[in-house]
């Protein structure tokens, strides 16, 4: 605990290997302390190759001209089968990753249910505490399980691309509706106008949603100053904050079944069929209540 | 163990390191890749920011007898004397002393299978665990190859 506290003071100080250290520690389940900081945090999801990482980028460098020192971490997919993971994000980061206020963070997304780690939201912390005044966490690109970024991010950028057809349709009741931003990239491709428009009929079908969808160009940065000066002035709905608490305790609950140290165990019974769903949960010790009933 | 694999250099050619990437990922690594044409102190700083335990440098430009003592030194004089390197690569036989006695650990040319890339992870990994001289700060001596 108290090297932990020495690194928390050099990494203040600005040692970046502090930090760098620090945030290991967490992803091995380390906390540094209850209570929270006002951190400044954005989500940034959607499917994979609509090129999360490359509007990134060029945030990152509108952000650095604006004095904003800026951190990221990117969370790409890890093997089921291996255990490894190929972390590749930072490539497309290119344009704003030179500089002292830059800080790219690749993290495998581990098992966690939603592929979203539970210890991010320590991360966060840290980095804020750091003077890291803009926090940016891209989830890996898989569709509608990443909805679980709600729980740790402030507020949430919803990316989406030309030529997505029917997904779009797929995830409208999903993350479309918890994101506070929503922009339709590669406006440079045919396709991202009716991209748009299909967006923004579903949206327009409910009463008093006026969230805006930007249409935007990683490639030639068109577009990417007004996203940002959106996403700047966003203040989430309380609807949206109840979602994001009621996220946050799925996502530690989650976390506690995967970590539980008879998880194993009671996988390898369901598959030979000597317990029941049911009594795998009670014999971990967890309750619940009449719904259990209804997983036999 | 985290390992970034990194393209130092005027070398536009990553099939050999994405290869290298994909199998370490199947061996239960975590593989951070660059991307191509990074610098020696752009290398060093990815390697710091994220925390990784080995760096592996391919090269095919023939500027490895330049590029990787420095970051080899950039390296250690950042603070991260323990991580691994291994180079890989067109590194012909002769210019191989230069490199071990920069630091480098392994260096691995073309044909190489890459269960002996992994092999030499798991023996880097058991010095390292055992404390003895592996990293690129600490004493030279021992190489794989």
């Amino acid at each position: 605990m108290n090297d932990l506290i020495e690194l928390l003071n050099s990494a203040k100080s600005g040692d970046r290997r502090s930090l760098s250290k620090l945030l290991t520690s967490i992803e091995s389940g380390q906390t540094i302390s209850p209570g929270s900081t006002d951190s400044w945090t954005l989500g940034v999801t959607g499917p994979p190759g609509v090129g999360k990482s490359t509007l990134i980028g060029k945030m990152i460098s509108h952000w650095i001209s604006d004095g904003q020192r800026v951190a990221i971490l990117a969370l790409d997919p890890t093997s089921p089968i291996s255990g490894g993971s190929f972390l590749a994000d930072r490539i497309r980061m290119e344009q704003g990753e030179t500089g002292n206020d830059v800080f790219v963070r690749s993290i495998a997304s581990g098992n966690q249910s939603g592929g979203i780690p539970y210890f991010l939201g320590e991360m966060c912390k840290v980095l804020s505490m750091c003077g890291w005044s803009r926090i940016v966490i891209e989830t890996v690109g898989t569709g509608q399980s990443e909805i679980r970024i709600v729980a740790f991010a402030e507020r949430v950028l919803l990316v989406d691309g030309p030529d997505r057809g029917d997904i779009i349709q797929a995830e409208k009741a999903g993350i479309l509706e918890l994101a506070d931003v929503i922009a339709v990239n590669k406006a440079d491709l045919p396709g991202a106008e009716s991209a748009a428009q299909s967006i923004r009929f579903s949206l327009g079908l409910v009463d008093g949603d006026d969230r805006k969808i930007h249409l935007v160009s990683a490639l030639d940065g068109s577009g990417v100053a007004q996203l940002i000066s959106d996403i700047e002035s966003c203040e989430p709905d309380d609807i949206r904050k109840e979602l994001r608490m009621r996220e946050r305790i799925l996502s530690i609950w989650g976390s506690l079944l995967l970590t539980h140290p008879e998880i194993d165990s009671n996988i390898a019974k369901l598959c030979d069929g000597s317990i029941t769903v049911n009594e795998a949960i009670q014999s971990m010790g967890l309750t619940l209540g009449l719904g259990a009933n209804n997983w036999k | 163990m985290r390992i970034v694999i990194a393209k130092p250099g005027l070398d536009g050619h990553d099939r050999g390191a994405k290869v290298v990437a994909r199998a370490l990922r199947d061996g239960g690594h975590d593989v951070i890749y660059t991307g191509l044409r990074k610098t020696p102190q752009e290398i060093v700083r990815i390697v710091n920011d994220e925390d990784a335990q080995v760096l592996g440098l391919s090269t095919l430009s023939g500027a490895h007898d330049s590029l990787i003592p420095k970051i080899c030194e950039g390296l250690r004089q950042s603070g991260l004397g323990s991580v691994v390197v291994f180079a890989g690569g067109i590194i012909p036989e002769r210019d191989r002393p230069m490199l071990y006695g920069s630091g480098v650990r392994a260096v691995f040319g073309p044909g190489t299978p890459t269960s002996e890339v992994l092999r030499f992870l798991q023996v880097a990994s058991s010095r390292k665990n055992n404390g003895d001289e592996i990293g690129v700060g600490e004493n030279l001596g021992w190489h794989w190859n």
